[in-house]
């Protein structure tokens, strides 16, 4: 198909795009990759007045460390991610589920912050971020800054805690290093398929004891989920397959996931523990 | 790995058929660098865009498209209204009963839509763009009309109709009864008399064929001659239908497929497109183009299966098999096109498969619903059958308590027993079944898998092995003429070559077989190079132009090298016959004592003397010397027309893992032996069999077109119409067993659609045998996780919810009828 026609703004820095955002009219879009947008624009199920591509925003692209956080730029590519040093030591979860993104062609152009501000609750990050407790931060117009956590980010269905004249900048996640073990299970029909159901898990042992557990649910319900009463059940437990396997019982409890073609809900739920018990079982090393 | 029956001498000259050639053509298709119907461009063409129906089942009750008109760079927009008197129908080739109903198939709805996706207005524009903007204004409603989806209800008393000229959604009602032609005895004795009856309901679900490259049509207009360029199958048979549907008389409609990606049946067809296209340029005198989006294909292309199969099968409680019946509801859509209904007519023949079933009948309604037609598609009508006997065999073998492959092999035909004319009536070429299936087993490694199945269900492990069987045949190389003729196809069977000797010494080989990927290119040249002693680089093949190969059948069913290579044989033969009297001539021998031998014409008994056929060529091209009383050309010409199809067949197993937590099934190894008679390449051979393996296991796994309660496609992209990639199919270990064919001197079988009609139900098997111990009786495909899973806790076939987002079946009921239910 061919999308409707609109205007195209292609800025250099972060002010020149929020200049861009707020001159571009009644219905903007901030194009990060467009490896979603693109495809709905040509269904003609979004026609947006202004396009606002971020591709030359070198300053959105990368990722650096800042004391015990990892910081990654909104426009940092999928495969940026894949062959990012500090990515490979620190953010393990965050490579793990950026592995199973589609298929290379996509995750050449797809970026990080892209499929965060898209929030398909399908997709492989937003449940990650979500489990990392990232903070998020946003400009505004005018060039101000602001920080929102995760649990504050994912609103609803494909809707974030982004405003209008708004624009990711980038979002900030904790160093995950010595002690803490990651997965991130995916279940999906064929490999470029969107996830079914996928919890992304990272525990922290201290010796035989779990200290800390983060669990993010993909595609269990409008937003990202935390398998919280799972977590509370893994923290202070020992590290072995019955505690775990009650733990992940627990995994569904408050998900309202949506029924499909490819699922209905009850399935979603019973996968969503089986899942969550073989992602913290890899993730404490069981 | 190659098991022949006779072993090869060790002197033999190089021979290029057998020779694992890279296909010449490839680098080309590749890399784009060629011209597909979509790079075309004339001076001053058009662009087409269409309005299609968002609607099943509607009349259309108002239609404006004068702000459309208004739009920039639009020349002019058409509806129904204004082609209504020239569009004719689109035509149907095979009426498969004298009785058939066809309502007739307009390219643009007049009144009323009759499923989604069907085109209500055409825009023509200055550009592309253009076209797809000015559709958006067009002012149209619709008065919806019940929408007719599901076969077993649209057949009932009293059902709401998709044609209201028609009494009934049945189309027709074909039947075979082996018993009535005297092939076998009678079918209602045998199950009055049966030891033991085993019946099953199969659904065959709805599929879309998915070829890489999309649809385009080109059309060039030069006063009254038109030409249409088409990513088409079939330039030839296009030519004579487009013609006989617009009024274009034939010879000024030239009809070229230039170089085509993919097919698999599914541009097997006369589209309504390719028609409105011609008629618009008529209309305007103005070349037009128009070229489909992924989400227009899905949805207007022609589809593929959709049957719901009823069958019975009788045996004595030693395991022989005493007699078959099989009623189908073959789903037509709203339409017939092409070959529509004959797609499950010529399933009819091959539900008996490779055993001696001593009576059978079948019976088919062909039934309209509001959705796309189906048509052609990947095997066509024998993958169902296989389909249905392979499940069935293994049914059968677990109400017998019996081993299924013994039970096969206490049915199938014996190696001594070709050929076999069986209960369908079809006389079985050549083969060995038990010698395919022994190298199969040990391709898989059959025992040790057993072993390992065994071990995982005693230890309850939670991902359980299964091992699935595929003994198959099927009937190819399509076909006879004086058969089809006999099954009221609308056309022969024939197909066409010539070889044009150029003064170089270069050959032309121009055949009516078109290529849409399949390699002619290479085989073709592969044969000729044997043939006339020339080198393989020397020859060209010519192909999709009707005015270069004016006779031709093009390409489907498997036929390219069974018939369409043979003709290249006899043209081949004919140049040689030529040649040799000039050879005589020029040598000054006795055509009697010539030998020809790698190309040279040589005087038996005297060593030296020699003449080559390509130096034949130029001393004819300059024909300064040559015999009175013969042309001046070595050029030939030869039409083949089979005699009996070709019967490839194999043994195909599958080993399965099923995860009884999730439901997800994973191939753990897949291994075929096929027998498709000699072999011109073996690298064309084992891509033909990977890419329908890909396609069959798609079947079994992933692929379903899914229509909503409303008649809409919900897998309208590839992001909910899942093709497998190679990233999640397994290495597929295959081999073949030589049987050469006896129906043509190439000795070969096709080879096209083995590997799709065989591979579907060794993989349904494979995984109900890793499950059945744990009370799964079947699974309806695809096998999606959900339906496995609700299948493993819940016992049978998973009930309604295993059927839940497919509503075109009748919720699940997928085993435990069979004909006697599906009569009442």
């Amino acid at each position: 198909m061919i999308p409707a026609s609109f205007a195209y703004a292609r800025p250099t820095t972060v002010d020149e795009a929020l200049q861009a955002i707020a001159a571009g009219g009644e219905d903007v879009k901030i194009m990060a990759g467009g490896q979603s947008l693109i495809p709905v624009m040509r269904l003609r199920l979004a026609a947006p007045e202004t396009v606002v591509d971020l591709t030359k925003v070198t300053e959105l692209r990368g990722v650096r460390e800042d004391g015990d956080s990892l910081v990654i730029g909104a426009m940092t590519t999928h495969s940026d991610i894949l062959r990012d040093p500090l990515v490979a030591r620190y953010g393990k979860l965050i490579a793990e589920a950026t592995e199973t993104v589609a298929d290379p062609a996509v995750r050449h152009r797809g970026t990080f912050g892209g499929a965060l501000a898209h929030a398909d609750p399908a997709g492989d990050l937003p449940a990650v971020a979500l489990a990392l407790d990232a903070e998020f931060v946003i400009a505004g117009p005018g060039g101000a800054r602001r920080s929102v956590p995760a649990s504050a980010f994912f609103v609803d269905y494909l809707t974030t805690a982004l405003e209008e004249g708004e624009l990711l900048v980038e979002v900030r996640v904790p160093k995950l290093g010595e002690g803490w073990g990651v997965r991130y299970e995916k279940f999906n029909r064929v490999a470029q398929a969107w996830s079914i159901v996928a919890v992304a898990a990272a525990v922290r042992r201290e010796g035989s004891t779990i200290a800390e557990a983060r669990i993010g649910l993909t595609n269990m319900g409008s937003t990202p989920l935390r398998a919280t009463a799972t977590e509370q059940a893994l923290v202070g437990a020992d590290v072995s397959l019955e505690t775990v396997t009650a733990a992940a019982a627990q995994a569904a409890e408050g998900t309202e996931p949506s029924s499909d073609l490819n699922a209905q809900a009850d399935y979603r739920q019973h996968l969503a523990r089986v899942l969550t018990g073989r992602a913290v079982r890899a993730a404490a090393g069981l | 790995m190659t098991l022949t029956d006779e072993p090869t001498t060790a002197e033999a000259p190089a021979k290029e058929v057998g020779n694992a050639r890279l296909r010449k053509e490839d680098a080309r298709l590749i890399t784009g660098k060629t011209t597909w119907t979509d790079n075309m461009v004339l001076p001053g063409m058009l662009h087409m865009a269409f309005l299609r129906s968002p609607v099943a089942h509607a009349t259309i009750s108002h239609l404006d498209v004068s702000a459309a008109k208004d739009r920039p760079n639009v020349v002019a927009v058409f509806t129904g209204q204004d082609f209504k008197d020239e569009q004719g129908t689109i035509p149907c080739a095979w009426p498969v009963t004298p009785d058939m109903v066809n309502p007739g198939h307009p390219s643009i709805a007049v009144d009323t839509v009759n499923h989604v996706g069907e085109a209500v207005a055409i825009v023509v524009a200055r550009t592309r763009t253009a076209a797809v903007d000015a559709v958006e204004a067009i002012d149209v409603d619709y008065e919806n009309l019940p929408v007719v989806l599901d076969m077993e209800e649209a057949v009932k008393d009293g059902a709401d109709l998709v044609h209201a000229s028609t009494s009934s959604n049945t189309s027709y009602h074909f039947v075979f009864d082996a018993g009535e032609a005297g092939t076998g005895s009678d079918t209602e004795a045998a199950f009055r008399d049966a030891e033991v009856t085993v019946s099953r309901r199969f659904v065959q679900q709805r599929l879309i064929p998915a070829f890489m490259e999309p649809r385009s049509a080109v059309v060039g207009v030069q006063g009254d001659n038109f030409t249409l360029w088409s990513a088409t199958q079939i330039p030839h048979i296009l030519r004579v239908m487009g013609a006989l549907t617009t009024g274009i008389p034939e010879h000024k409609l030239r009809v070229v497929a230039p170089d085509v990606g993919g097919g698999f049946g599914g541009k097997l067809q006369v589209c309504p497109e390719e028609i409105l296209a011609l008629l618009v340029a008529r209309r305007l005198g103005k070349p037009v183009k128009w070229t489909e989006t992924r989400s227009e294909s899905l949805m207007t292309a022609h589809h593929g299966r959709d049957q719901i199969q009823y069958i019975d099968v009788a045996a004595r409680k030693d395991g022989t098999v005493t007699g078959l019946r099989v009623r189908l509801l073959a789903d037509m859509g709203a339409y017939l096109r092409l070959i529509t209904p004959g797609v499950p007519a010529l399933g009819a023949f091959m539900f008996p498969g490779i055993y001696k079933f001593p009576a059978y009948r079948f019976e088919c309604d062909g039934v309209f619903t509001n959705k796309v037609p189906t048509d052609a598609y990947r095997g066509a009508g024998r993958p169902e059958a296989t389909f249905a006997i392979e499940r069935i065999m293994d049914e059968l073998a677990v109400e017998l308590d019996m081993d299924p492959m013994e039970l096969r092999r206490k049915n199938w035909i014996g190696a001594e027993e070709f050929p076999f004319t069986t209960v369908a009536g079809l006389e079985y070429d050549s083969g060995d079944y038990e010698q395919a299936t022994q190298a199969a087993l040990e391709l898989l490694g059959y025992d040790e898998l057993r072993a390992e199945q065994k071990q995982r269900r005693e230890s309850g492990d939670p991902v359980q092995l299964g091992i699935g069987i595929s003994t198959f045949t099927e009937m190819c190389g399509l076909a006879p003429s004086r058969v089809l003729g006999s099954l009221s196809f609308g056309a022969g069977g024939w197909e066409q070559a010539s070889i044009r000797m150029l003064p170089t010494g270069k050959v032309e080989v121009v055949t009516g077989s078109t290529p849409h990927g399949q390699g002619h290119e290479t085989a073709w040249s592969q044969i000729v190079a044997d043939e006339l002693g020339v080198p393989f680089e020397d020859v060209e093949v010519l192909h999709g132009d009707t005015a270069i190969s004016s006779r031709g059948l093009d390409t489907y069913g498997s036929r390219s090298l069974v018939v369409g290579g043979t003709a290249v044989v006899k043209a081949a033969e004919k140049v040689v016959a030529k040649a040799r009297k000039i050879a005589a001539h020029l040598l000054e021998a006795s055509e009697d004592d010539l030998e020809f031998s790698g190309g040279t014409f040589s005087v038996k008994g005297t060593p030296g003397a020699g003449l080559g056929i390509q130096e034949i060529a130029l001393a004819i091209f300059a024909a300064h010397d040559y015999p009175e009383g013969i042309e001046p050309s070595i050029d030939a010409e030869a039409a083949f027309d089979p005699v009996n199809f070709s019967f490839p067949h194999g043994t195909h197993l599958c080993a399965m893992e099923v995860d009884t937590e999730t439901g997800f099934v994973k191939i753990r190894k897949y291994a075929s032996v096929d027998d498709i008679g000699t072999i011109v390449n073996p690298i064309i051979v084992e891509g033909q069999m990977h890419g329908g393996l890909a396609q069959g296991i798609a079947q079994a796994l992933y692929e379903e077109a899914i229509y909503d309660a409303d008649g809409n496609l919900t897998t309208g992209t590839f992001v909910d119409y899942l093709l497998p990639s190679a990233a999640d199919l397994p290495t597929f270990h295959t081999g073949n067993t030589v049987h050469a064919a006896t129906s043509n001197p190439l000795g070969a079988k096709g080879v096209g659609e083995a590997g799709c009609i065989a591979s579907t139900p060794a993989v349904v098997n494979a995984a109900l045998d890793a499950v059945r111990h744990l009370g799964v009786s079947d699974i309806r495909m695809p096998l999606t996780p959900e339906r496995v899973w609700r299948a493993i806790h819940q016992g049978g076939d998973g009930g309604d919810r295993a059927a839940e987002g497919s509503n075109a079946y009748g919720g699940a009921r997928t085993t435990e009828s069979g004909i006697e239910e599906a009569a009442q």
